[in-house]
């Protein structure tokens, strides 16, 4: 029964795969990536052979502490728990529970998570082969680990699973996960400045985590390595028990949770009313904009991008703070600019098949393209022109203000445009409506790619004049050319705002529904 | 209920005072080829204006592809489409303009409210705010969804999104309803309250097509069906006509055929 279990977790990965070339090579890439990152690991372990006993001791307690605290926490906090064998989906077929159990934990070591974290593990031996019994114990305390990383992060998802079905909760959780991901350099920062301070207190915590269910597996080898077997087998049975514990809390919660079908929960009713609809002009473009606005603020797809743009500023005036050149912060709002108005470069993709109202409404190409962009442009345009203002307080470097306000113009209004005909003609694989913004979304990686970096090129192509006039005035340090960027940037970019509305709408008039088609593939 | 279709008069009959009404909906030689699975192999029907058409067939038989190429969503390989006279795949604006639309197995913006949802759909269609707002709170009562008009789409059931994406598709008053499976998952009140409405739809001179596994539902509700089965039409007509005095479920597996008689699955009766 195991065995069977694991054979239909690798079918449903081949046959996923099987779906088109290009899923085989979007693994691949994620698989790359997870190599590149498992290589490091793996070196640093088999270097920290050569070192003394304490610091790599240290290191590996630390680093499988925390690999447990991120199978507990990742799978939930970005709702993107690896379902394809959902324990509900086994419901009518009596499995015996303890090889259910079995099938299940060892089921989840299949994929990029659980085999990196496998071999990672698997290299402390490397570390510890100082001596035969350290590298024993390091091989069985890898073992454990990693078995407990699982069973944990199943408990957790477990436990959860009403909590985390619920739509509320999924939406707000995977945008506050981005606070952190967006940050995640400030924060490096301010822990390596940390542990530069206290070098000490590191080497206390490991000591103090290898007594406890979250170390005692990782700190076998290096128990074993210096000789002291009584602490090893003391830390033996505490990891031991931890995995035995786990198995048993995962035990419970899946019985009950397979007798009692986590319910989704109900969302408060609100008042009625057409809210937007009611407020904006009774025109098809202006229903279009009402449509996107509510989407911006309520679909976490998109609340994700306003999650991280004011971010953006702080993210800038940190780097500057910390290298004491501002250069690129003047340059958040162009930046902010741009990732606005390109983010509506995906909207029919995020539309999903739900676009099929806007064809057999007949709603008129260009009105469609007009609603999206105003509503993007409704927010974008103070939010871009206030952070292109704001980071000359800083500098106090002012005759440098209407060169990057008409680059930001500029970039604004040409990415809106552009956004606009892309949209209307390609669709990218994103998540589906009410996935995660960070589930792997199905569908043709290299054409996202292609179509992603293509339009980036061709913006670049079309905001050169107005760069050109932003870099002669940063090299000749004459104010005349960041003038002419200010009236350039709204009037070139206005322009092909509306070139790229009225193309968008023509094609979108003469291929709405191929371009259905195309979503239809991926719903 | 104020969405009665206008009648007969005014449409665009390019035909002489001899020839004969034109229908609502006119499909010739309707062709769609998935890679290589031909999925609708030349179906031609016409639909009389005001009639009441149930289009039947096993799964697979091509009926939501076949819809989806008269009502403009999916562009045929082979043939025309015309809605009233008005050839879908060339006017497409103007044909649209006679038809709501219910698809089967699409998305909806679920992000709004079912209130504003419908209130969307007038809109895009470029109706006038007051117009939209009376219809929509007609149609949320009259679907029994007053009382949700506030909840997001995506917290609906099934039953209630699908009667949310059936008042989107009446909120123009079209003279055309194309409904693809539109009583799935819908409770048998509602089911009752829908075919009440369409049934006043129809008598006051409305057309609607309809697709359904349920012959019984299709053989009490429709005056007109077609059987359609792999890819093509195999028989059309008043009910009358095409159940030839059996039922309709018995004509209907008669025409598809598969039934097995098998002898096997003892095994099942030996517990």
């Amino acid at each position: 029964m195991v065995a069977h279990l694991l054979r239909l977790k690798l079918t449903l990965l081949r046959n996923s795969v099987r779906r088109s070339p290009w899923q085989l090579v979007g693994l691949g890439i994620g698989a790359l990536y997870a190599l590149g990152i498992v290589a490091v690991c793996v070196a640093g372990l088999f270097v920290l052979r050569g070192v003394e006993i304490e610091l790599a001791q240290t290191v590996v307690v630390l680093g499988g502490a925390t690999a447990l605290l991120g199978w507990a926490v990742i799978p939930v906090a970005v709702s993107a728990a690896d379902m394809t064998l959902d324990p509900a989906r086994f419901t009518t077929f009596a499995v015996p529970m303890p090889q259910l159990l079995a099938g299940l934990a060892l089921g989840g070591l299949i994929g990029i998570p659980g085999l990196a974290t496998s071999l990672v593990a698997l290299a402390t031996v490397g570390t510890w082969s100082r001596s035969l019994p350290a590298a024993a114990g390091a091989l069985l305390g890898a073992v454990l680990g990693v078995l407990s990383c699982i069973v944990l992060s199943k408990v957790v998802t477990t436990a959860t699973a009403g909590l985390a079905s619920s739509r509320r909760f999924k939406d707000i959780s995977s945008v506050a996960f981005l606070i952190p991901l967006v940050l995640t350099g400030p924060i490096v920062a301010g822990i390596a400045r940390g542990i530069a301070g206290s070098g000490d207190f590191l080497t206390g915590l490991a000591r103090a985590l290898s007594w406890t269910p979250a170390g005692a597996a990782f700190s076998l080898g290096g128990e074993l390595a210096a000789g002291s077997y009584a602490a090893a087998t003391v830390k033996f049975l505490i990891a031991a028990a931890t995995l035995a514990g786990l198995a048993l809390a995962w035990k419970v919660l899946l019985q009950r949770a397979l007798v009692t079908p986590p319910y989704a929960g109900t969302s408060k009713r609100r008042t009625g009313g057409t809210g937007l609809f009611g407020l904006l002009p009774a025109t098809p473009a202006a229903a279009v904009a009402a449509r996107s606005l509510y989407y911006w603020l309520r679909d976490p797809r998109y609340a994700g991008a306003l999650v991280v743009v004011p971010l953006l500023p702080v993210l800038f005036l940190f780097q500057g703070s910390q290298s004491g050149f501002y250069g690129p912060f003047q340059f958040v709002g162009p930046l902010t600019a741009f990732l606005l108005a390109w983010s509506i470069s995906t909207d029919v993709s995020y539309d999903s098949t739900a676009f099929a109202l806007h064809v057999a409404t007949g709603v008129r190409g260009a009105d469609d393209r007009l609603g999206r962009a105003l509503a993007c442009l409704s927010f974008a345009l103070p939010v871009a022109v206030l952070f292109s203002v704001g980071p000359f307080f800083f500098t106090g470097d002012w005759d440098k203000l209407p060169a990057v306000l008409g680059l930001c113009l500029g970039v604004l209004f040409t990415g809106l445009g552009l956004a606009s005909v892309i949209s209307a003609r390609y669709t990218v694989s994103v998540p589906l409506p009410g996935d995660s913004p960070f589930k792997k979304p199905p569908g043709n990686v290299a054409q996202t790619l292609a179509v992603q970096f293509g339009g980036m090129a061709v913006l670049l192509v079309l905001v050169a004049p107005e760069a050109a006039l932003v870099a002669a005035q940063f090299i000749t340090g004459s104010s005349v050319p960041g003038w002419i960027a200010l009236a350039l940037g709204p009037v070139l970019g206005l322009t092909l705002f509306a070139v790229g509305v009225r193309t968008g709408g023509a094609w979108l008039d003469r291929r709405a529904p191929e371009l259905l088609a195309q979503l239809a593939v991926n719903r | 209920m104020t969405f009665q279709p206008p009648g007969q008069q005014g449409q665009p009959a390019p035909a002489g005072p001899s020839s004969p009404p034109v229908p609502a909906l006119s499909l010739l030689g309707l062709a769609k080829r998935f890679g290589d699975k031909i999925a609708v192999d030349g179906i031609s029907l016409d639909v009389p204006a005001g009639s009441f058409y149930g289009v039947v067939g096993p799964n697979g038989a091509g009926k939501t592809t076949t819809l989806s190429m008269a009502t403009g969503l999916l562009r045929p390989d082979f043939g025309t489409a015309l809605v009233h006279g008005v050839d879908v795949w060339q006017h497409p604006l103007e044909a649209k303009k006679l038809m709501g639309i219910l698809p089967d197995g699409v998305r909806l913006f679920d992000r709004l409210s079912g209130e504003q949802l419908v209130t969307y759909a007038g809109l895009l269609r470029g109706m006038d705010r007051e117009m939209v707002a009376s219809r929509v709170a007609e149609l949320l009562a009259a679907l029994d969804l007053a009382n949700d008009a506030g909840t997001l789409v995506v917290d609906y059931s099934a039953g209630m999104t699908k009667k949310i994406a059936l008042a989107s598709a009446l909120i123009h008053a079209p003279r055309l309803l194309v409904l693809d499976e539109p009583f799935e998952s819908v409770d048998p009140i509602s089911a009752a309250n829908i075919r009440d409405i369409l049934d006043r739809y129809v008598s006051s001179g409305g057309t609607v097509i309809v697709s359904s596994h349920v012959m019984d539902l299709v053989q009490r509700m429709c005056d007109h069906v077609a059987v359609v089965a792999g890819g093509r039409v195999l028989a059309a007509g008043t009910v009358e006509e095409v159940r030839a005095g059996a039922t309709l479920e018995d004509r209907f597996v008669q025409l598809v055929g598969g039934r097995n008689h098998t002898e096997g699955l003892e095994w099942l009766r030996t517990f």
